[in-house]
C-alpha cells in the first residue's frame, strides 16, 4: 500500500507541476484575459474573466482561483471559433484515439512478434533482417516518413487520398506514419528484453535440468521477458502523442494534434492550455499505471520503492 | 525522436553483438563513412556562403519549379528551384548550416543546465533535491513537444527562444545522471581527501568531479544530439521552429510537402539529407559511446 501512495503522490505533484507551468506561461505571456480572449471581445467579457480569475487581486489569491476554475472546466473561450475552448478541444479527441489506438494495436502486433523472434534467432539472418529494417524504421523521422508516404502512395501509385478522414482508405497513411517508428523501436526493445532474459541463470538452470527449448522458451524466458515489455507499452503513449500530432499535421486530419498546431500558430491560447492540461493528465495517469502494473507484476519493484534505486535505471 | 527509446539502458544490448567483434584502431567502414558524411556536411555549413552557387534567398520568378539536373533540368540549378525560383542546392547549404547549429546549441545548453542541476540536488539535498527531482519528473512525464508547443504558443516564436527550448531537451537525463554520479563521486577517496583540504565545493565539483564523470555525460551528449536536430526539424516542419528569412532541413520540408505533386525535390532532399545526417550522427555516436562508457564494453 505504500508504494501505491507513494506513486499517486508523485503522480499529483507533477499533475501540479504541470499546472503551476501553465500558470506562470500564461501569466508571463502577458495579460491572460486579452490573451486567451478574441480581440473583439465585448468589454463585459473582458471585465467578467478579470474577475472570475481575479486579476484585481494578488498572484497568490488568481493562483487559487485558477486551480478552482481548473476544477470547474472554466478554461476561457477559444477565440476562432468563438465557444468554449473544452468544447473545441474535447470534440476532436475521438478522432485522435480513431489514430492511436490503431497505431498501438499494430506496435505491440508487429514489435512485440518480431523482437521475440529476433532473440530467439540471435546473430542468423533473420535477426539481422530485424535490426535493418528496426533502424531504417527508427531513423527515418515520422513527419519525413509521412511525406514519402504521400510522394509514393498519392504521387506516383496515385492509390489513396492525401488528406481528410471520411473513408476507410483516409486512415492507411497516418496510422502507418504514427505506428511504423514505434515498431522499429519497439522491436529493438523487445529483442534485447529477451536476449537480457536468456542470458538469466534460471534458464541455464532450466535447460541443465532438460527441457525441451520450446518449453523453456515459452514457461521461463517469454514470461520473464512480459513484464518490461508489457509496461515500455504504456510508456509509448507519450510518443504516440507526439507521432498523433504530426501525422494529423501532414494529413491534415481533424484531431486534437492538428488543432493545437493550429492553435498555437494562431495564438489560440484558451485552446493551447486545454490540450497540455489534457495531454500532461493523460501521460501522467499512462505512467502512474504503468508504475502500479509494473510492481503488481514484478514484487521486487515494490519493495525497493525508494528513490535510491531508480536512479541508475 | 523518441522519449522512450534512449532512457533505457537495454539499449545498448542492441549494439554490442558489433562491439563484441571489434577490431582496436581500426574504424569499421560505415563509421569511416558517417565520420566522412558528417565532415562534408560540417564543411558544408562552415563555407556556406563560398560554397552555394547562388545567394539562398535571391528569388528569380522566371525559374520557377525548375527541376534538378538529373530531372530534366539545368546545371544553372544543380537541385532545381522551389516556388520562388530560389536555388534549392544554396538553400540546403545555407539549412544545413542552420540546423546544425542550432542543435549544438541546444545540445550544450542541455548539458550545461542538466549537469549545474544534478550537480546541485547532489551537493544540497534535501529540499533542493526533492525540488529538482520533481521538475526532472516533470519533464519526462510532460513530452517534449507539448513542452515546447506550449512555450511557443505563450511566449511567442523568437529564434533565441526557440533554441533555448531545445535546450530543455533532455536535461533531465544529464541531471538524473550527473546527480547519481555526484552521489557516488562524493564518498570517493579524492573528494574526501580534497573536503577534508578545505577545498572550496565548487573547485571540487567543477575540477575533480566533472572529469571523472564528463564520460557519461559525454555519451548521453551522443544520444542527445540527434534527436535535437530532429525536434528542430520536427518543430520547423510543424511551421513553429525556424521563421523565413531564415532557413532549415525541417522548415524547407515543411514547405516542400506542399509541392510534392509538381515539384517533388522541394521535400525529398532536404528530407533525405535529415536522415542521412541523423543516421551518421547516431551511428558515430554509438562508435564513440562502445569506447568511452564502460558499462558497455563488457557485452
Amino acid at each position: 500500500m505504500p508504494f501505491v501512495l507513494q506513486k499517486l503522490g508523485r503522480a499529483l505533484l507533477t499533475l501540479w507541476a504541470v499546472v503551476t507551468f501553465v500558470f506562470f506561461a500564461l501569466r508571463i505571456s502577458g495579460d491572460p484575459v486579452l490573451a486567451i480572449l478574441p480581440p473583439s471581445a465585448p468589454l463585459e467579457t473582458i471585465e467578467f474573466y478579470r474577475r472570475a480569475w481575479g486579476l484585481d487581486r494578488s498572484l497568490w489569491q488568481q493562483y487559487l482561483l485558477y486551480l478552482a476554475n481548473i476544477l470547474e472546466g472554466n478554461l476561457g473561450r477559444s477565440f476562432l471559433e468563438g465557444r468554449d475552448a473544452v468544447d473545441v478541444v474535447f470534440e476532436r479527441i475521438p478522432k485522435t484515439l480513431a489514430l492511436m489506438l490503431p497505431a498501438l494495436f499494430l506496435t505491440l502486433v508487429i514489435g512485440i512478434p518480431a523482437g521475440a523472434i529476433a532473440a530467439l534467432n540471435h546473430n542468423t539472418p533473420i535477426d539481422r533482417a530485424v535490426i535493418v529494417a528496426a533502424v531504417f524504421g527508427y531513423s527515418v523521422p515520422n513527419f519525413f516518413l509521412g511525406v514519402l508516404l504521400i510522394f509514393l502512395f498519392s504521387v506516383v501509385f496515385r492509390v489513396l487520398p492525401t488528406s481528410g478522414s471520411d473513408t476507410i482508405w483516409h486512415y492507411i497513411m497516418p496510422v502507418a506514419t504514427i505506428a511504423l517508428s514505434w515498431v522499429g523501436i519497439y522491436a529493438r526493445f523487445v529483442r534485447s528484453t529477451v536476449l537480457e532474459v536468456l542470458q538469466q541463470h534460471y534458464i541455464e538452470g532450466a535447460t541443465a535440468k532438460g527441457l525441451p527449448w520450446a518449453r523453456v522458451v515459452r514457461l521461463h524466458a517469454l514470461p520473464n521477458a512480459a513484464i518490461p515489455v508489457v509496461t515500455v507499452a504504456g510508456f509509448m503513449v507519450g510518443g504516440l502523442i507526439g507521432g498523433a500530432i504530426v501525422s494529423e499535421t501532414v494529413f491534415a486530419w481533424p484531431g486534437v494534434g492538428q488543432l493545437l498546431v493550429n492553435s498555437v500558430n494562431t495564438r489560440d491560447l484558451a485552446v493551447v492550455q486545454v490540450i497540455v492540461l489534457l495531454i500532461a493528465s493523460t501521460m501522467i495517469a499512462s505512467n502512474l499505471l504503468v508504475d502500479l502494473l509494473y510492481g503488481w507484476l514484478d514484487p521486487r519493484v515494490r519493495l525497493t520503492a525508494a528513490r535510491s534505486s531508480v536512479i541508475e535505471a | 525522436m523518441s522519449d522512450l527509446a534512449d532512457p533505457n539502458p537495454a539499449r545498448k544490448n542492441a549494439g554490442q553483438s558489433h562491439s563484441g567483434r571489434r577490431s582496436s584502431g581500426m574504424l569499421p567502414p560505415i563509421v569511416l563513412l558517417s565520420t566522412s558524411w558528417l565532415i562534408a556536411v560540417t564543411l558544408c555549413g562552415l563555407g556556406a556562403e563560398i560554397l552555394s552557387p547562388h545567394d539562398y534567398t535571391a528569388i528569380d520568378l522566371r525559374a520557377r519549379l525548375q527541376p534538378p539536373v538529373f530531372a530534366g533540368g539545368s546545371w544553372a540549378h544543380p537541385l532545381g528551384t522551389d516556388h520562388l525560383g530560389r536555388d534549392l542546392l544554396s538553400r540546403l547549404i545555407h539549412a544545413v548550416r542552420f540546423s546544425l547549429l542550432i542543435a549544438l546549441l541546444g545540445t550544450v545548453i542541455g548539458a550545461c543546465l542538466g549537469t549545474i542541476a544534478g550537480f546541485l540536488a547532489a551537493h544540497f539535498r534535501g529540499l533542493v533535491d526533492d525540488v529538482i527531482m520533481l521538475l526532472v519528473d516533470f519533464q519526462a512525464a510532460v513530452p517534449f513537444v507539448i513542452l515546447a508547443l506550449a512555450a511557443l504558443a505563450f511566449l511567442g516564436n523568437s529564434l533565441l527562444l526557440f533554441i533555448c527550448i531545445l535546450g530543455l531537451q533532455g536535461w533531465e537525463r544529464y541531471a538524473r545522471i550527473a546527480r547519481g554520479l555526484a552521489l557516488a563521486a562524493r564518498e570517493r577517496g579524492y573528494v574526501v581527501a580534497l573536503r577534508t583540504a578545505g577545498a572550496d565545493p565548487w573547485r571540487i565539483y567543477a575540477k575533480h568531479i566533472l572529469p571523472n564523470v564528463a564520460s557519461a555525460l559525454i555519451v548521453n551528449m551522443t544520444l542527445n544530439f540527434p534527436e535535437t536536430v530532429l525536434w528542430e526539424a520536427a518543430l520547423s516542419f510543424l511551421g513553429l521552429g525556424i521563421q523565413p528569412p531564415n532557413t532549415s532541413l525541417g522548415a524547407l520540408l515543411g514547405f516542400g510537402r506542399d509541392y510534392l505533386f509538381n515539384a517533388w525535390w522541394l521535400a525529398l532532399f532536404p528530407g533525405g539529407l535529415i536522415v542521412l545526417t541523423t543516421l551518421a550522427i547516431s551511428v558515430c555516436g554509438d562508435w564513440l559511446r562502445d569506447h568511452l562508457d564502460p558499462r558497455s564494453k563488457k557485452g
